[in-house]
């Protein structure tokens, strides 16, 4: 669970993190406690959050884009690159424009974080953000570069769906305005404590929901607007690169580390088993992925490998800090199989076209992930939660995020898509898609020879 | 023989397209070449350069005489789009042939 009570301003004194059941209570306590005593700004914390943060961004660049780049075709190359690169840049500048404050900026909102914060105004070098101990803050400027790398990675991720046939500007135009209505308003429903989901009790811990299922979803209906790719189903297709993909794959692994034990806010016990759950989990998928291909194919293949590395640390995600070790490996194997079967038999009986498969990984694999995080947070299955703790409850919570985010993104994402379809376009004539993007859009051409 | 250029990716169509016709093999090789169809250029950090020769596909197909008008028929309606750049076609006399595993000789080793 990731519970954050941001300070509006260096003068106020910053809520402490709360446990979800005891948030009142804890609030109550540890009022007084924060005027009397000042919150303590841990060196330990801040190095591993600035380390965290750096290797978020790591994941998107170089990690998601050379993962990506090699599994489309030698004359598109570049042109994932370029869209990674440059959604990131856009983020980034967005998220300190009005995407912090729409998203953490005070708002009591449940869908939105308000105006209170926007271009950064109040916020200094001494501006300081709770972590999840009560009388412990990192500084707000470190929260603020920690949760840009997040906004940055997400819009990245779902170009995958349509990749090799859409419009640069379309996907730049396209991605400000998703993480505007899409985003940050989920970021803030899921992580701020005034958020729809977060009022709720769901756990998600390092953005399950907020980034996987969310970015899955607006592939999918990406995809399914877009079309497919012209040859589609009769020309050679295969990725140009599986040594790419599988440079950007670990690149993705390390950064995930970032992602998930960043979470965590502090460098303590807590961060170790969110560090601890991210290897199993991704290790016990590459194995299942590849044992199941091994078994059906007589092959077990590098982009299997690969795949399953990445729908491990997809489902892991947001049970990364409730789940226990052996629990990981059970979400992890489990996931692949979902996964599995879906990339390889239903989205080709559905006959739709993604083109890397976002939607069969990212948001099969983050849906899976976010489901069984309420089943293996159970003490009893080695998760951390006490016996207090319902699995039939929680699930049923888990359930209800998934769905207000399939709902919120899906149907925003198709309405965006149709807009920019109906006045710039989204797609490029079929010359310059059977010329390749890199050429006809870049200019430039990834290998020669 | 039938040699021809055409456009890379209409290599696969025109292989369907030779297949349902009855011809059993080809031999395919990337070449770069040029013709009507100018180049493009490319332009990395300030510095342009024109790229002259074009990316195609060389198509050698040894076939019977009676085969041969309906291969490049079969070609020419396949690969055309009508734009500049689709290709050419040229047609030569094979002094014999052999296939290697069974020594069989001209129209026997097609």
């Amino acid at each position: 669970m990731k519970k954050f009570a941001i300070s509006a301003a260096a003068l106020l004194v910053a809520l402490p993190a709360l446990a979800q059941e005891a948030t009142e209570a804890v609030a109550e306590a540890a009022a007084p406690v924060a005027e009397a005593a000042a919150p303590v700004m841990d060196k330990g914390d801040v190095s591993w959050m600035m380390t965290s943060t750096v290797l978020v961004l790591f994941m998107t660049l170089p990690g998601l884009a050379l993962f990506y780049g090699g599994l489309v075709r030698s004359k598109n190359m570049l042109s994932i690159l370029m869209q990674t690169t440059l959604i990131a840049c856009l983020i980034m500048v967005l998220w300190v424009v009005y995407g912090y404050s729409f998203t953490f900026g005070g708002s009591t909102s449940p869908y939105w974080g308000g105006t209170g914060k926007l271009f950064l105004s109040g916020v200094t070098a001494d501006s300081m953000a709770a972590t999840f101990s009560a009388g412990f803050v990192i500084p707000e400027f470190l929260f603020i570069a920690f949760q840009m790398t997040f906004a940055a990675i997400t819009p990245a991720l779902i170009i995958g769906a349509f990749a090799e046939r859409v419009k640069f500007s379309a996907v730049l135009l396209f991605s400000a305005l998703w993480v505007t209505l899409v985003y940050f308003p989920v970021a803030h429903m899921v992580w701020d404590v005034s958020g729809l989901i977060f009022v709720m009790g769901a756990i998600d811990f390092a953005g399950g929901t907020v980034v996987h299922i969310n970015a899955g979803i607006a592939a999918l209906v990406g995809c399914l607007v877009i079309g497919k790719r012209v040859g589609y189903g009769k020309e050679n297709m295969a990725p140009h690169s599986m040594v790419m993909t599988m440079i950007g794959a670990s690149m993705l692994w390390v950064g995930w580390f970032g992602f998930n034990v960043g979470s965590n806010l502090e460098a303590n016990g807590g961060a170790t088993l969110a560090m601890i759950n991210t290897f199993l989990a991704t290790a016990a998928a590459t194995l299942v992925w590849s044992l199941l291909e091994s078994v059906q194919r007589g092959k077990a293949s590098m982009l299997g490998a690969a795949s399953g590395m990445v729908t491990g640390l997809v489902a892991i995600t947001p049970a990364c800090g409730t789940v226990g070790p052996m629990g990981a490996i059970a979400l992890g194997a489990i996931a692949v199989l979902a996964c599995y079967f879906f990339v390889t038999v239903v989205k080709n009986k559905l006959k739709y076209d993604d083109s890397l498969d976002v939607f069969g990984i990212h948001g099969v694999g983050g849906i899976v992930g976010a489901v069984l995080t309420g089943v293996f947070s159970a003490g009893s299955l080695g998760g951390v939660k006490g016996e207090d703790y319902s699995i039939a409850a929680q699930l049923w919570i888990q359930i209800e995020a998934v769905a207000i985010t399939l709902v919120w993104s899906g149907v925003i994402s198709y309405l965006l898509y149709k807009l920019i379809d109906m006045t710039i376009g989204l797609r490029v004539d079929q010359d310059t898609e059977r010329q390749g993007l890199d050429l006809a859009v870049h200019g430039e051409q990834a290998y020669h020879g | 023989m039938i040699i021809a250029a055409i456009k890379p990716y209409k290599l696969d169509e025109v292989r369907e397209a030779l297949t349902e016709i009855g011809v059993r093999g080809m031999m395919v090789t990337e070449i770069k070449g040029f013709g009507m169809q100018s180049g493009h250029t490319e332009i990395y950090r300030g510095a342009e350069y024109a790229v002259n020769f074009v990316p195609k596909m060389r198509l050698e197909i040894v076939v019977t005489d009676s085969l041969a008008d309906t291969v490049v028929e079969t070609i020419t309606k396949t690969a055309r789009t009508g734009k500049i750049g689709d290709g050419k076609i040229f047609v030569l006399d094979v002094a014999s042939a052999l296939r290697v595993r069974t020594g069989d000789v001209d129209d026997d080793a097609l």
